[in-house]
């Protein structure tokens, strides 16, 4: 068993209104899962579906090879993006509270929570209420309370909002950090820059159908454009662009370069080799800048949503 | 897993330590003692005035008939006109005057008699005067007309009828009052503490939705659970914060009274006279005793009873909904809608019990609210004290319990879609729509 999620035809309605058609990920164990999709696409019921928050109409889903039940909520930490704690209530009384919720026993809650507390260095916090915090402060209260009982399963929804760039990436090393000790980690964000960076896997949800899944090397293979691009010291460099254009699908490229050199995307058609391209330019002269261009995560975002 | 007892706990600590929590058991006694003191000393500092009524009888038949009591007394003018003595009593700032015009038939009637004053006098007072002068003239005509007054007095029958049930119970009048007041007070008690905890129940509820903890609670309870254990919680807060309120209220009342030397108990003159009267009255012993009695022939054993279950099941009814409305709303001005229809219910019950029960403890309509579930708690607890045969109880609980089920399935359906409900206010369609998700 390498995968320790399984969603399986998953399907929900509200009313008139299907806000999941069929759904199936997998999510393997030990992976950041990277789950994308528009605003409304059926992200948040998906993670609640997980959560048992939300019980599918049909459809079915495993946890290490188990059915959901009951027990798997010791098993899930779950930092969802409406979130929030009890405003009049004491960080530590409050995050022992939530942690009995999950299973631990008071002592055990107790010593964790010291552990975190002197390493993300809010020690002096335990006996504040929440009111006193500012929202970045209450927010790694929120982060410690989702990881102590140390789940197999961790879901961050959007875990960065809120955060200033140094509590921002000490948060996203806590995560490798949690993923190098066997959590297996779903990522649900708008920032794709952070899913190009952590994910492994992704799965794209649009209109509550899912249209896109699978390791994010392959996606992006799937999405490759086949273009280069090039810089080329030459004297004559209308000539060489005329030249191009006839042979290849050409347009232009900007990119930092030293010399004024000609910039171009070059777009190869099936059949064709970049080497055949790289040595044809070598004759035509200096050849400083040659890339594959990849996809970012992004742009594969925005066409597979456009597309559908 | 059960979270219940941790969740308890919770709301049960939180609510108990909350700072206007704590203000409010302690200083509502304070603040409620320190107002009947002073209405006591106002009332009592009213009294200590003496009123001065000038009587100017110009017929002369109501002679000395009035006797001056310890805050009233009276002063016959004689021998100056009316405009005279207004202005006497005027300068002299007595209370007002008395005016009994001449008779020349030897009859006085209302139109004989006139009250002059300052400002409208009070209402005790004209009674009192009344019911002198109507004794005193009746008595006079009854000796013109040559009635042997002795032998008229000596006549009068006294009746009171004796109330026996079938069954050989015996009641009085004096029963039914006392029943009424157990009945009406238990009803009452219950009202209030719907009124009071439910809609605490449901801001605490609306508190976790503002807050934004919801979705990590639910994501480790059973919204069920996290209702039942909201309700419970904040129940046992409320019954805590009476407890205190009855122990304080009822030592601080013997504290003031003892330091003020204020009696309490017989704060305004009406019933202060009332009183004095009855206990001149040897039958007032008797009716004591009466109030005594009936007190020991209540069915004490059914009616506590009945009480912790009837008062049990219908605030667990209420707070249910009260926890529905508080997840079904962001916030707490668009309760209104869905509160009103729910304390015109309660009212409505209130009303009923105090209207019908009176009227006919057993009569149809009384009856058949004692039945219907959301009025039954109260309707049923007014009942009681009157007898109600105990497959009517146990029928009525029954209908009591299955509707509590079957609110809170409601509740918890409205609850666990409405508590990720964000930015909008549903309307009742809505709600009933939820309930198949």
């Amino acid at each position: 068993m390498n995968n320790l999620l399984e969603v399986n035809n998953v399907s929900k309605y509200f009313g008139t209104f299907k806000a999941l058609n069929d759904v199936s990920i997998s999510i393997p164990k030990g992976s950041i899962f990277g789950l994308l999709g528009p605003n409304g696409a059926g992200k948040t019921t998906l993670i609640r579906v997980i959560n048992q928050i939300t019980m599918p109409d049909s459809g079915s889903v495993s946890l290490d090879g188990e059915p959901l039940s009951q027990k798997h909520i010791m098993d899930i930490g779950y930092l969802p993006e409406e979130r929030g704690l009890y405003k009049s209530m004491k960080v530590g009384e409050q995050a022992i509270y939530l942690a009995q919720l999950k299973g631990l026993s008071k002592a055990e809650a107790k010593k964790r929570l010291k552990y975190w507390f002197e390493r993300l260095e809010i020690g002096d916090w335990w006996n504040k209420k929440i009111q006193e915090l500012s929202k970045g402060m209450a927010q790694k209260i929120q982060f410690i309370v989702t990881v102590l009982h140390e789940p197999k399963l961790l879901i961050f929804d959007e875990p960065f909002s809120g955060f200033d760039p140094i509590n921002a990436n000490l948060i996203k090393d806590e995560i490798l950090r949690l993923r190098e000790n066997g959590a297996t980690v779903i990522f649900s964000t708008h920032r794709m820059e952070s899913v190009e960076e952590l994910c492994d896997d992704i799965a794209l949800i649009h209109k509550s159908n899912k249209i896109l899944d699978g390791k994010l090397v392959d996606v992006k293979r799937q999405y490759k454009i086949n273009t280069y691009e090039v810089g080329v010291r030459v004297n004559n460099q209308l000539e060489l662009e005329k030249d191009l254009s006839e042979k290849f699908n050409v347009s232009v490229a900007n990119f930092k370069t030293l010399e004024n050199e000609l910039k171009l995307n070059i777009k190869l058609q099936q059949g064709e080799n970049p080497n055949d391209l790289l040595s044809y330019l070598t004759q035509k002269g200096e050849v400083s800048h040659f890339v594959e261009l990849i996809p970012s995560v992004n742009d594969i975002f925005i066409q597979a949503v456009n597309n559908n | 897993m059960n979270h219940l007892p941790l969740i308890i706990k919770r709301e049960y600590l939180t609510k108990v330590k909350n700072k206007s929590f704590v203000i409010m058991t302690f200083l509502s006694p304070f603040i409620f003692i320190s107002l009947i003191a002073v209405v006591a000393y106002l009332s009592q500092m009213n009294n200590d005035k003496t009123r001065v009524i000038s009587i100017l009888d110009e017929s002369g038949l109501v002679k000395n008939i009035f006797k001056n009591s310890a805050n009233t007394s009276y002063n016959y003018l004689n021998g100056m006109s009316l405009d005279d003595a207004k202005v006497l009593v005027q300068e002299s700032e007595g209370y007002g005057l008395l005016y009994i015009s001449d008779v020349s038939e030897g009859q006085i009637n209302s139109k004989n008699l006139t009250f002059y004053s300052e400002e409208s006098p009070s209402l005790t007072l004209i009674t009192n005067i009344e019911s002198e002068i109507q004794s005193e003239l009746t008595l006079q005509n009854r000796i013109n007309e040559g009635i042997d007054v002795e032998k008229l007095k000596a006549s009068k029958v006294n009746i009171e009828i004796n109330q026996e049930s079938f069954d050989g119970e015996k009641t009085s009048k004096v029963d039914s009052i006392v029943k009424l007041i157990f009945g009406g007070a238990a009803g009452y008690l219950l009202f209030m503490f719907i009124i009071i905890y439910g809609n605490m129940i449901m801001r605490s509820v609306i508190e976790e939705k503002t807050s934004r903890i919801i979705e990590v609670i639910i994501s480790s309870v059973k919204p069920i659970q996290l209702m039942l254990g909201k309700i419970i919680g904040t129940s046992l807060a409320g019954i805590t914060q009476f407890v205190i309120w009855l122990i304080l209220g009822g030592v601080l009342m013997t504290l003031v009274s003892l330091i003020l030397g204020i009696d309490m108990a017989q704060m305004q003159t009406p019933q202060q006279q009332m009183v004095e009267q009855a206990m001149e009255n040897p039958e007032a012993n008797i009716q004591i005793q009466n109030i005594v009695a009936a007190f020991f022939n209540l069915p004490l054993a059914n009616l506590i009873l009945a009480f912790i279950l009837f008062f049990i099941g219908g605030y667990l009814l209420y707070s249910s909904l009260y926890a529905a409305i508080g997840a079904a709303v962001d916030n707490e001005t668009d309760t209104q809608q869905f509160v009103i229809p729910i304390a015109l219910i309660l009212s409505f019950a209130v009303y009923i019990g105090i209207f019908t029960v009176i009227e006919d403890p057993h009569g149809t309509v009384s009856t058949v609210f004692s039945f219907i579930p959301l009025t039954s708690p109260v309707v049923m607890l007014m009942r009681i004290p009157f007898g109600v045969p105990i497959w009517q109880q146990v029928l009525s609980f029954l209908i009591l319990i299955g509707s509590f089920m079957f609110t809170v399935w409601f509740a918890a359906k409205i609850y666990r879609v409405g508590i990720l409900m964000y930015g909008k206010k549903p309307s009742y369609k809505e709600l009933i729509k939820w309930i198949r998700y």
